[in-house]
């Protein structure tokens, strides 16, 4: 019985009840909650759907949501069946974020954990200021994606736009189609086999299987950036 | 922040529409921009025959003092239809610019909102809904419009400080974002005969593109060259009598969505403005691009 009670799912009709109803039930979910599955109707555009999540539960949000969805998630899996305004899994921890569309601006900005996988194209400063998170974007992403990326991986199927990776730290970006330009300080590095090895694992969890790690190309920070040299001033 | 709305119909069964939906469209956008908020719609044009869109802080006074001045002249043709603090002025084309002349030399406190034969705009200061209410925006009819709900960064809050900006004839500007090199290109502008009635960003952009299509360039050049001459950040969408176009500026930090069906072409500040539009669901949504102009003619 207990089995059954922990596979019900639960419906929030965010038409019917207000936003900060839902974040506050997702808020009180625990490890091991008996409500371990949710969907989210009506989400219109809303923002802040599904911050702050701290449980292993799963959320499914039926449409297009606005700014910040899934912030600071930890956790949680939660799939949106849209579209994602500026901000999605912003900070995220751990847990997986999966975007059916497309997103906007800064998707997964300074995320420290878990994995953010993008189905559509993802805007202009895609994982920008990244610490640990895994994003994976099957489409193309925009301008000043990975800007100063400190660490996690960046997989892009599609091409990227410009000023990849500028002031990057130590995260790794993988991307299969073209790049308009590399940011300072990042350059192309050799794809070694430990990083054919974490490109094959990131796609196989983000159920990619029309790719191959052979495809892509890696960028990474030249580190000539790292402490204040009077010879980069122009750099700057 | 500041938001924008618009809405371009291809479908002309929709033109009754054309308020209601568009209202819906900015009630959506009140928080980005409470202090005041403003529209252009672009209604049925009479054959020779131009509208100008009149507002007055003493609008009761002014307009019945411009009625009356305007019956005195038997051949003068001219109707005016008050709505709250704005009136539409109808006249025949070829007396434009004598209208102007009486309104600049008898009424100096009515100012001109827009001119064109489709165009009307409407602006004030107050929350969005309320503003809208106020015109009967959900009524009115039209090919298309833009509406803009302002949180004032750059100038005080005013009537004349909300947007639409009139760009020329027929020709509106909606601006979120704010211009660094404003002041300097006003400077620029004034040496060259344009006049100001704002400290406004908007307005010098409004202005800037009025200016270059003085020299002979189209709209779709003159947001080009925009994006060379103007610095900041900006996402402008503009209308023209039978056109509706949106630029983005290169770093693109100031959010935007579109939607096209059949039907229509809809530009939002966020998706929230687009979600209740018929036919979303199955709708070409996506994000225009960065320093890429995109236009739409009937």
């Amino acid at each position: 019985m207990q089995q059954l009670i922990g596979d019900l799912m639960r419906t929030f009709d965010l038409a019917q009840s207000p936003l900060r109803e839902l974040n506050e039930e997702l808020h009180r979910q625990t490890d091991g909650s008996n409500e371990a599955h949710w969907e989210v109707l009506n989400p219109r555009g809303g923002h802040a759907i599904a911050v702050g999540i701290d449980a292993p539960i799963k959320v499914d949000v039926r449409g297009s949501v606005g700014y910040y969805c899934a912030g600071m998630n930890k956790k949680a899996t939660v799939t949106v069946h849209g579209s994602a305004g500026p901000g999605v899994a912003e900070n995220m921890m751990s847990g997986k974020v999966v975007i059916k569309g497309d997103a906007s601006q800064y998707a997964g900005a300074t995320g420290r954990g878990g994995l953010l996988v993008i189905e559509g194209n993802a805007s202009s400063r895609c994982g920008i200021s990244m610490k640990g998170i895994d994003i994976v974007v099957k489409g193309n992403i925009g301008h000043m994606s990975a800007f100063m990326a400190q660490s996690g991986h960046l997989v892009v199927l599609g091409d990227a736009g410009d000023a990849l990776g500028d002031s990057i730290y130590e995260a790794k970006l993988f991307v299969r189609g073209k790049v308009k330009s590399l940011g300072a300080d990042c350059i192309e590095k050799e794809m070694r086999p430990e990083h054919h090895e974490a490109l094959a694992k990131l796609l196989a969890g983000a159920g990619i299987t029309d790719a191959k790690a052979s495809e892509f190309r890696r960028y990474g920070s030249a580190r000539k950036l790292y402490n204040f040299n009077i010879d980069n001033a122009d750099a700057y | 922040m500041c938001g924008i709305v618009g809405l371009f119909l291809k479908n002309k069964e929709m033109e009754p529409q054309l308020g209601e939906l568009l209202s819906r469209m900015l009630s959506t956008m009140c928080e980005r921009g409470p202090d005041s908020a403003g529209f252009a719609v672009y209604g049925t044009a009479e054959e020779g025959r131009t509208k100008i869109t009149l507002q007055s802080p003493n609008a009761a006074e002014d307009f019945a003092k411009l009625k009356a001045a305007l019956a005195k002249d038997k051949k003068a043709d001219a109707r005016l239809s008050v709505n709250d603090t704005h009136a539409v002025l109808s006249i025949p084309s070829d007396k434009v610019d004598a209208t102007k002349a009486l309104l600049a030399s008898d009424f100096p406190s009515i100012r001109i909102m827009a001119t064109g034969e489709n165009i009307e705009i409407y602006k004030e200061v107050g929350f969005p809904t309320e503003v809208a209410k106020r015109f009967d925006l959900a009524h009115m009819k039209g090919s298309h419009a833009i509406g803009h709900t302002r949180m004032a960064t750059e100038s005080a809050v005013t009537t004349l400080g909300a947007h639409p900006f009139s760009t020329g004839a027929d020709e509106c500007l909606v601006h979120n974002g704010s211009l660094s090199n404003h002041a300097s290109l006003r400077r620029e502008l004034i040496r060259d005969g344009m006049t100001f009635n704002t400290e406004n960003d908007t307005e010098v952009a409004a202005s800037y593109l009025t200016w270059r299509m003085k020299q002979g360039m189209n709209l779709g050049e003159a947001l080009e060259k925009s994006l060379d001459d103007l610095d900041g950040f900006f996402n402008f969408v503009v209308g023209t009598k039978e056109g509706f176009g949106v630029v983005r500026d290169p770093i693109a930090c100031k959010p935007a969505v579109m939607a096209e069906t059949d039907d229509y072409v809809a530009f939002g500040s966020e998706y929230r403005a687009l979600a209740g539009l018929p036919g979303i669901d199955t709708a070409k949504v996506w994000e225009p691009e960065p320093a890429t102009v995109y236009f739409w003619q009937r």
